[in-house]
């Protein structure tokens, strides 16, 4: 792997940078591979790093149907936090978030990781009590959360308008200062450099069209480039989660949505953190570009399309337009979509299933981005050890039979 | 934006109904007699198919009657509607 240092830029600088490789192999698929990974999304890229760096399991491939990072990875709307309301979700997502303060030293590759500070907004005073319930259980888990005052507030984000008129006035909120936001194809792309430097096999248009198994074990994948054997399999593959499991015979919890997102024109840079609001449905930060990132919710039906419903943007719109009438004449430069995995508890997969070496890391709803390190690190344990890492083992696919679910609705469901 | 076409009123926007997840899920005649792993696939387990889709609609500011619609869910393509008992 070539470094990237200033003494390296220089140098090759110095060279008319006529010397510079691409960032990771165009691998061919192999025959054979001890674990196979599939979806060269963030997850799957970071799994593939962890499993050849901290387990030694190089003889890995991550198969991805389409281009490297053109999923969820390249979707979502980058935001990072580790706010959430129980001790499973808040272990995996703390600990994901101090992968994250180090992860571009560990990739020696720039995410562009910037804890600008996440602030949730609460428009009345049942959602203050909900808050200030989750400020306290963030607290007793070690997690930096404070509550804000509407004047606070108001000095973080002058061009949110708090003023008591509103509709939906601004009672207060939380504060999480390390969240933030990072830059969502680096992340990729760092995984999948430092996983290509460690061997890691990353093979791009080729799409899984079976899982062959035999006494209840996987045995191989069909693919559209050719049949692979495999030790161990990984699924992440987000949207279609469920359809991929269908193929081994395995039912999931999951519904896939349309999630969409719109980025605007560039302004002046305006504020710095992230804004939340479950009442009013948005959150929209600023790029260091300038332009504003908007989220919205799902499309309520049940849905692969990568369009969205226009419905749902005039919402978001509306719900911008009214907390920050300053961008009432910003003009839209573009809107996409995702496919999201939603489970009933917005709560993640990061399971074996009842095929032995198959495994899943899905679920992730609409909140994925910002677990990818530490969703990674765990599910290269699990597939390591093959079984789960005490952080994932909540994370099981049998909870929705024991019942031991774990309803992370109000941290996850709007707030993304 | 769909076009739910709605065996009672006729096509409307999609604004005016409920969408009620996937269709032929009918509740078991007696639960307690169910397996824990029985009842999870009845309560939470779905097809989630990409592609043809039975899903249940509500006219909720219409007739406000359930229905069931035939969809594809990577196209949106409606592939028809019908009331239940109707068809299989």
């Amino acid at each position: 792997m070539q470094f990237y240092s200033l003494p390296n830029l220089i140098r090759r600088g110095l060279r008319g940078h006529r010397d510079w490789t691409p960032a990771w192999r165009k691998a061919e698929p192999k025959p054979s591979y001890d674990v196979v990974i599939v979806g060269a999304g963030g997850h799957g890229l970071a799994t593939a790093y962890y499993l050849a760096k901290l387990h030694g399991v190089t003889n890995v491939a991550v198969l991805e149907r389409g281009w490297l990072g053109g999923g969820n990875i390249g979707r979502n709307t980058a935001i990072v936090r580790s706010n959430y309301l129980w001790d499973a979700s808040a272990h995996i997502y703390e600990f994901s978030l101090k992968l994250w303060e180090g992860l571009s030293q560990e990739l020696n590759y720039n995410v562009m990781f910037s804890q600008r500070g996440l602030l949730n907004i609460g428009h009345s005073e049942q959602e203050m009590r909900d808050l200030a319930r989750r400020v306290g259980a963030n607290q007793l888990n070690g997690i930096d959360a404070e509550l804000v005052s509407t004047a606070e507030i108001s000095k973080l984000v002058p061009v949110l308008n708090t003023s008591p008129d509103t509709r939906y006035p601004v009672l207060g909120g939380t504060l999480q200062r390390r969240g933030g936001v990072a830059r969502h194809d680096a992340v990729a792309w760092g995984y999948a450099r430092a996983a290509d430097a460690l061997g890691v096999d990353i093979v791009e248009n080729c799409e899984v069209t079976g899982i062959r198994t035999a006494n209840g074990r996987v045995t191989s994948l069909e693919t559209t480039r050719g049949g692979i054997r495999a030790g161990a399999v990984g699924l992440v593959v987000a949207g279609n989660a469920s359809v991929l499991a269908s193929m081994a015979g395995i039912r999931l919890p999951i519904q896939s949505h349309p999630l969409q997102a719109l980025v605007t024109e560039p302004l002046k840079p305006v504020f710095d953190p992230v804004v939340m609001s479950s009442a009013v449905h948005v959150y929209i930060h600023q790029t260091d570009r300038g332009e504003l990132v908007l989220g919205a919710g799902i499309d309520a039906p049940v849905s692969y399309d990568l369009n969205g419903n226009f419905r749902i943007i005039e919402h978001v719109l509306a719900a911008v337009c009214e907390l920050f009438p300053i961008f009432s004449r910003v003009r839209m430069l573009r809107q996409w979509a995702g496919t999201v995995d939603v489970c009933p508890d917005a709560s993640p997969i990061i399971s074996g299933t009842p095929v032995k070496g198959l495994f899943m890391n899905c679920g992730w709803g609409t909140g994925g981005f910002k677990a990818t390190p530490g969703s990674g690190w765990v599910f290269a344990h699990t597939l390591a050890h093959q079984e789960p890492h005490p952080l994932n083992e909540p994370f099981s696919l049998d909870r929705f039979t024991t019942g031991a679910l774990i309803d992370e609705h109000g941290a996850a469901a709007v707030a993304h | 934006m769909l076009l739910i076409p709605c065996p009672w009123c006729g096509p409307r926007e999609d604004d005016e109904f409920t969408f009620g997840g996937e269709a032929d899920i009918p509740r078991p005649a007696d639960p307690a007699a169910l397996t824990d792993e029985q009842w999870a696939d009845y309560l939470f387990m779905r097809d989630n198919r990409r592609g043809h889709h039975r899903e249940q609609w509500c006219h909720t500011a219409g007739c406000r009657r359930w229905f069931i619609v035939e969809r594809d869910t990577v196209t949106n393509e409606i592939l028809g509607a019908s009331i239940y008992g109707d068809s299989p």
